[in-house]
């Protein structure tokens, strides 16, 4: 399981680093989105998929990880 | 067969109970995905009260929130047929709303909004002080739950104390739906007549705060400087006033679970959660325009109409949440739209909850025996305002 998070898309709402602060953080400068651990544990996966829910631009994905 | 449509309805605003949306979201959310509903003056336009059409719709990239296209879904004065002035992005749509608010979204992230806790701390156990002098009985909303995060948002961008009180009546009057032209153009001009003297003192002498960053940064004028200030006092002041009223209104009449939230501090980070799904006190919810003609959960919008996504209906919609009439503060399903979705999700999300975190911990710690002066059913709500709250909620305590 590898996580992406698209700064361009990303709004600076701050879910993530709100939900999982030990895997998101957010920038000083416009506060978008900062990924802290790409390939969490998969006993995240619940919390994962709460903070792709609630991210309210769709900036962070959850993808099957091949090389894992 | 298709079912022969529905007459459209007017939205639903009465409630009979202070604490839940108004009933008559209830059966038009069991029975469409969207409802057609008549919007004053007859335009047509429609309403969401589901929770996955909400998002749905608060993402989509074919509706607006640009001003100049919406149009207030009950009877008011407050309409604005022109866009927002420059820096105010609240009414924008991408590119300009993000090039705004990308300048501030760094000063409210999650982590930079708890650091401002020992000042949120000094401002409450200030008005708290007041409050102890005033009473026993006092009005908590006058002496507490407005000024609180008023004087935060004012110490926030450097706007002097002596301006708080007139520029809360301002917003005030800006919210209220039965306010006239006249009255609303007063508001303005007292808003705009305080920042055309305070942005350009300032540019001249930027200080240590929002306001100094943004000047600093030499990308803003004066006029949207003026802007981004009056977007940052409006989005700060009656909106997290009221549901710091309204929280503390809804845990004393419900005990058990103020009584549980006293008992373990703990649960405070998922009571506000709770509480902002449960009370949502944005009255009149989201609204969006169509740019063109667009398929929409089974239904063609035209072009230039109207939707209304009632968020305190989404947040009770039992499709989503299990049991959402129930206020369980230590419920652990947080994904609410209290705070809206999409690019326009509350920017100062993470500083009101840090308010009502602290806010909520400091009352009840020093007035534990916090209780009405009133029964319940005579306090008075703002039941005419884009922000749903007590207009006064009179308390008293032992002495």
């Amino acid at each position: 399981m590898r996580i992406t998070a698209d700064r361009e898309a990303c709004c600076a709402a701050g879910q993530c680093a709100l939900i999982a602060p030990d895997l998101f953080d957010q920038s000083d400068e416009d506060g978008t989105v900062v990924l802290l651990d790409a390939r969490p544990e998969a006993v995240r996966l619940d919390t994962l998929r709460d903070v792709v829910s609630r991210c309210p631009t769709g900036a962070i994905r959850l993808e099957d990880d091949p090389g894992a | 067969m298709v079912d022969a449509p529905h007459p459209p309805v007017a939205l639903p605003t009465e409630r009979s109970c202070p604490f839940n949306p108004p009933d008559g979201y209830t059966p038009l959310r069991e029975r469409d995905r969207i409802t057609r509903i008549s919007y004053p003056g007859g335009s047509p336009g429609w309403l969401i009260t589901r929770h996955a059409e909400a998002k749905a719709l608060l993402t989509h990239k074919s509706f607006s929130a640009r001003q100049e296209g919406i149009v207030s879904p009950v009877a008011t004065e407050l309409q604005y047929d022109r866009p927002a002035d420059p820096g105010a992005f609240a009414k924008t749509d991408d590119p300009v709303h993000s090039h705004y608010r990308k300048m501030v979204t760094g000063f409210f992230t999650v982590r930079r909004t708890r650091d401002l806790a020992p000042m949120i701390e000094r401002i409450v156990h200030e008005q708290l002080d007041d409050l102890e002098k005033a009473g026993p009985g006092a009005d908590l909303v006058e002496i507490f739950t407005d000024s609180v995060p008023a004087r935060v948002m004012c110490e926030m961008i450097g706007v002097p104390e002596a301006e708080r009180k007139s520029l809360q009546r301002h917003v005030e009057t800006l919210g209220r739906l039965s306010c006239t032209v006249p009255e609303a153009l007063a508001a303005v001009s007292g808003m705009s007549g305080f920042l055309a003297r305070f942005i350009p003192a300032r540019m001249d002498d930027p200080r240590d705060d929002i306001l100094g960053d943004l000047i600093r940064g030499g990308q803003l004028d004066e006029q949207e400087l003026m802007g981004m200030a009056a977007t940052l006092i409006t989005g700060a002041f009656d909106t997290t006033g009221n549901m710091l009223a309204m929280g503390v209104y809804t845990l004393l009449e419900h005990p058990d679970q103020l009584a549980k939230l006293q008992e373990d501090p703990e649960l405070m980070g998922g009571a506000v959660e709770e509480l902002l799904r449960f009370l949502t006190i944005s009255h009149l919810g989201a609204s969006r325009w169509a740019l063109e003609d667009v398929e929409f959960a089974g239904r063609t919008i035209k072009k230039g109409e109207v939707v209304t996504v009632a968020l305190p209906a989404v947040n009770r919609d039992p499709e989503r949440y299990a049991d959402p009439d129930r206020l369980d503060i230590a419920r652990k399903d947080h994904g609410h739209l209290a705070l809206g979705h999409g690019v326009h999700q509350c920017l100062g999300q993470h500083l009101a909850r840090t308010i009502l975190s602290v806010g909520y911990e400091a009352l009840f710690d020093r007035f534990p025996g916090l209780r009405l002066a009133v029964p319940a059913d005579e306090v008075p709500m703002r039941d005419d305002f884009v922000h749903y709250g007590p207009r006064a909620l009179p308390v008293t305590w032992d002495d």
